[in-house]
């Protein structure tokens, strides 16, 4: 098949695929063969392209222009793939753990649950593979829209409102916000809206004011990233279903979110820019405003899924600060991030969704001992927790180093002490859960009964079991990762100011 | 291409006399309406009208767009202007006069069904009488090239729209002061008009707009010029709904039956507003210092003041054609403040973004008469749970209403997106934020009607809810499909407001 074409097909198989989910919508087998057929012909196709990616291809796909400069058109790119392969693989396994989930669940309307499911999915792969922000828009606002009816499933009054708060915060900020920064780069950059090497706006001559307010837009416009005071939908979204959780919630939507922030800052500003920028020192400190209080909010919630939402929060501040440190260690640290934590934080929601599903309940606190009937999920749990606090030898050590050298090149020594600060909050409010779980304190009541008989389905077992073996994966494989993405970043400098002796 | 081919295709007469016969023909066609024994053959006339005229304008557009020069000059009766009356079609009234004749064909499409079930039998006839003569009226408007024939053609089609507001009364006994608000506020706008034109034929001894711009900049200074000049912008602006001269628009629009609702909405707004930048481009000239301070001061505060008053004011009402009319007002906020530019870039945004409204509200108003068919009231508890009943009616009214917002890959947002750029290229970035932020109530009160039309249950399931007939069906998807369209591909649109632009400032207006 020609770059084109497999571009098309990432974008088309999902719509494809939800279209026969709603064809097969009465067999529940065959409805879920074809889930998960799709996703392993999708994830195909996007290994494809990553290939070509790495010989040093840019795939490309001209749909149309509405307008001069107002392209439907993809693109992509090494960041852009890194985001397309670690959405499309994850589906896979999350697919898996949804059919455990649902089913072991017994939740209704599962054709929707499915079929908006793949229809996240088209949003995800459009918004890695867009060309230009016009394109990246459309598929960011699909993205959101077919996620409302999943975050909605349940259908009670909770689960409204939080759908609502959901879906009117990230429309909100993406018209508000986000468009108006699209329409502004538009007129700045004489009507272009494309992802460029170095920058869009880097030779657009902005006075610093124009470039802080409309930097402040952009990123503030994302609410997707969840960088605060935007950040309240991610709790409110965890009303939703836990597979929606894992894979959208920690995966698709968030990291959706803040690629688009680092697109923004590698391909519209471009390093130079953003340094000659007064509003990124801000936004360097709310991300850390962000990383702590969120932590520390964390810390106080005793529903699982809420310390996961918050501790989420808390994680992609760190791919903002990436990008706003904008020097080359900061943005690759922000992107290693993206895969790092996915794998990570999708492991710990689906130990959340399994513990749900056998025994109905949602509080650590009830926890306690509770590993010694579940003992494997607790395991993928505590493996999954270290990588996210970052311990060598998993996924999520190197993000964090690439950040702290980061920060040390852009002279801000001081948000190394954050991101230790953030090291061991995380140790705080995740550790316990599966410490105390797997060594109850004397005197515990364990658990008697599963609620479901026969305790947890396999699925939901194996999947997180399987994540957590990634983490390990992706601490060995890092160079490769890095040596891919080192062509996106070819023209984000190590330091500046600094004069090298 | 289309075009072209339409162009090689027609016969000598039709190129030669196509300005003139775009409101002749539904001229003649109305009186024999008006004596037409059936309703239904009075219906087929006048589609056959309307059909004809649409054909005019395509093939005014095509002469325009192919002729060098860009500009049609007929004149009535081989009388040359100044004396004799001139019909005068260049880029920026053809652009005009496709959206008329369009909207005014798919309109009498669906008068059928939508007429049958408000309007009593007999009087049908003359119901579409006096549609044909308010069509004719507005293509009028939008090809002379006469000041005072404007006024003519202007009284034609208000007096018509007066007598089509008032046939309301059948269903709602509102339409009767409606009409008669419209009336008085139709008349001192139409007076305003004349007045101003009085005062400016008094200072050039001319009623030919061409000859007038020609004199015009000799006589800058001129007192009664300047009073005509207000006078005729205050009238049009009434015309145009320009807000605070809007307050006519709302009950005209609630109260009119829903076809005449729909009609009006898409057309009779765009001509007044076409007429004011007429007015304010082609014969006054954007460098004279008064018309700077009114671009400045009033046209751009009224302007804004209209998209953010007006969506408030929308967001609070119930009855949904009540919230489209406010939401129209708002509309025309957004046109005038790109018009208010003065700049070639902000002319056509406001083109644009008149074509693109006229598509999206004749749309919303369809739909919403659709819905009037089989449902009585139209407040939005009426429209409750209609989403499992009426798919199709409701899909193409949530189009229609996702491109009145802006949402991407509809046409509203390629034109607030024009519009926003041209704020931009201006330095209004202000504007850019009120303008995203009418954008976004915009969001809530079609989104009030949305969520009611597709999560709500019906208030009472026991009535009687369908589909709307097909004849209303596909004129309706036409104009959706067409949002769509043009929001994926706006190179026709696009182009038509660029030429009007130029058209009216000038090619070297633009870069």
């Amino acid at each position: 098949m020609t770059p084109e074409m497999l571009i098309a097909a990432a974008i088309c198989l999902p719509v494809i695929i939800a279209a026969g989910i709603a064809a097969a919508g009465k067999f529940p087998n065959l409805r879920e063969g074809v889930t998960l057929i799709g996703a392993v012909a999708l994830f195909a196709v996007v290994v494809q392209l990553t290939l070509l990616v790495a010989g040093g291809a840019r795939p490309e796909l001209f749909v149309g222009e509405a307008v001069p400069g107002l392209a439907f058109a993809f693109k992509l790119e090494p960041l852009g793939a890194l985001f397309a392969v670690v959405a499309s693989g994850l589906w896979i396994v999350n697919s898996f753990y949804s059919i455990g989930y649902m089913r072991g669940n017994r939740e209704r309307n599962q054709t929707r649950f499915y079929i908006c499911f793949a229809l996240a999915l088209c949003g995800a792969m459009g918004v890695a593979m867009s060309g230009n922000l016009f394109t990246l828009f459309v598929f960011y606002e699909v993205l959101t829209l077919s996620t409302y009816p999943l975050v909605a499933h349940k259908g009670d009054a909770a689960a409204q409102r939080g759908a609502r708060i959901y879906l009117l915060t990230l429309l909100g900020t993406s018209i508000g916000f986000l468009l108006t920064a699209i329409m502004w780069t538009w007129a700045l950059a004489g009507q272009n809206l494309d992802f460029v090497d170095g920058g869009l706006l880097a030779n657009a001559n902005l006075s610093p004011l124009v470039s802080s307010a409309l930097l402040l837009l952009f990123v503030f416009g994302v609410g997707k990233a969840a960088l605060m005071p935007f950040h309240f939908w991610l709790p409110n979204a965890m009303v939703a279903p836990t597979p929606v959780s894992a894979l959208l919630h920690a995966v698709a939507v968030v990291k959706a979110g803040v690629f688009t922030v680092m697109k923004i800052s590698v391909y519209i500003f471009g390093d130079e820019l953003l340094h000659a920028t007064p509003s990124r020192e801000f936004l360097i400190g709310a991300a850390c405003v962000t990383i702590v209080l969120a932590s520390l909010i964390a810390m106080t919630k005793d529903n699982l899924k809420a310390r996961l939402a918050y501790s989420t929060i808390a994680q992609l501040a760190y791919v903002t600060l990436g990008a706003m440190l904008a020097d080359h260690a900061g943005v690759l640290g922000g992107s290693l991030q993206i895969a790092a934590h996915a794998a990570g934080k999708m492991t710990l929601f689906m130990c959340a969704g399994a513990i749900y599903v056998a025994t109905g309940l949602t509080n650590i606190s009830d926890m306690k001992g509770l590993g010694r009937k579940m003992p494997l999920v607790f395991i993928a749990f505590f493996i999954a927790s270290l990588s996210i606090i970052g311990i060598p030898p998993l996924a999520g050590d190197w993000p964090k180093y690439e950040l702290m050298q980061g920060a040390i090149d852009d002279r801000h020594d001081w948000v190394v002490i954050i991101l230790v600060l953030s090291s061991l909050l995380n140790i705080a409010y995740l550790l316990p859960i599966p410490i105390l779980a797997l060594m109850p304190p004397p005197g515990t009541k364990p658990l008697k009964e599963f609620k479901r008989p026969g305790g947890a389905p396999a699925l939901t077992v194996a999947a997180p079991l399987f994540t957590a073996a990634l983490c390990f994966v992706l601490f060995f494989v890092i160079d490769p990762v890095s040596d891919f993405l080192e062509p996106a970043f070819a023209t984000v400098e190590y330091f500046h100011g600094v004069d090298l002796p | 291409m289309i075009l072209e081919t339409l162009l090689v295709s027609a016969p000598d007469w039709a190129i030669r006399h196509s300005t003139v016969l775009i409101p002749i023909v539904p001229l003649i066609v109305a009186p024999v309406l008006a004596m037409s024994p059936s309703a239904r053959l009075a219906w087929v006339a006048s589609i056959a009208a309307t059909a004809a005229s649409l054909y005019f304008a395509l093939l005014t557009l095509a002469i325009v767009q192919s002729s060098t020069g860009g500009v049609i000059s007929y004149h009535v009766g081989n009388w040359p202007p100044p004396i004799g009356i001139e019909f005068r079609v260049d880029a920026l009234n053809a652009m005009i006069l496709l959206i008329v004749t369009g909207m005014g064909f798919l309109a009498s499409i669906f008068a059928w069904p939508s007429v049958i079930a408000e309007i009593s039998r007999p009087k049908i006839g003359l119901f579409l009488c006096a549609f044909l003569l308010c069509f004719a009226g507005l293509c009028g408007v939008a090809s002379t090239g006469d000041a005072f024939n404007l006024f003519v053609f202007l009284e034609i089609s208000s007096l018509s729209t007066y007598v089509l507001v008032a046939m309301g009364a059948g269903r709602d006994r509102r339409a009767l002061p409606a009409a008669f608000d419209y009336l008085i506020m139709g008349t001192l706008g139409a007076s305003f008009y004349i007045i101003g034109v009085g005062f400016l034929y008094a200072a050039t001894g001319t009623l030919n707009m061409a000859d007038i711009a020609a004199q015009l900049p000799a006589l800058a200074g001129n007192r009664s010029v300047q009073v005509g000049f207000a006078f005729i912008i205050v009238g049009l602006g009434l015309k145009a709904a320009m807000w605070p001269l809007h307050q006519w628009l709302p009950n005209a629009y609630a109260y009119s039956p829903s076809f005449v609702t729909m009609f009006l909405a898409a057309t009779a707004t765009k001509v007044a507003l076409y007429a004011l930048i007429r007015w304010l481009f082609t014969i006054f000239q954007p460098d004279f210092a008064f018309e700077q301070a009114l671009f400045t001061w009033v046209l751009a505060p009224l302007g804004i003041a209209a998209m953010v008053i007006c969506s408030f004011q929308a967001v609070f009402q119930t009855d949904v054609r009540r919230m489209l009319a406010y939401s129209s007002v708002a509309q025309v906020g957004y046109m005038i403040l790109g018009v208010s530019l003065g700049t070639a870039i902000g002319v056509s945004s406001g083109l644009l973004h008149l074509f693109n409204h006229a598509l999206m509200k004749g749309a919303l108003f369809m739909a919403v008469a659709g819905i009037c068919l089989n449902v009585q009231g139209t407040t939005i508890r009426d429209f409750a749970g209609l989403g499992r009943t009426a798919p199709f009616t409701m899909t193409a009214f949530a189009i229609a209403g996702l491109s009145l917002i802006g949402v991407p890959l509809t046409a509203g947002f390629i034109s607030k997106l024009q519009l926003g750029y041209a704020l931009f290229e201006h330095g209004w970035w202000w504007a850019v934020l009120l303008v995203v932020f009418s954008s976004f109530l915009a969001v809530f009160y079609i989104g009030r009607v949305l969520q009611a039309v597709f999560f709500q249950a019906p208030a009472n399931p026991s009535k009687h809810r369908k589909e709307a007939p097909l004849l209303l069906l596909v004129p309706l998807w036409v104009l959706a499909l067409a949002n769509i369209y043009f929001g994926i591909d706006a190179s026709f649109p696009a182009g038509l407001a660029r030429d009007g632009a130029v058209a009216a400032l000038g090619l070297e207006a633009f870069r």
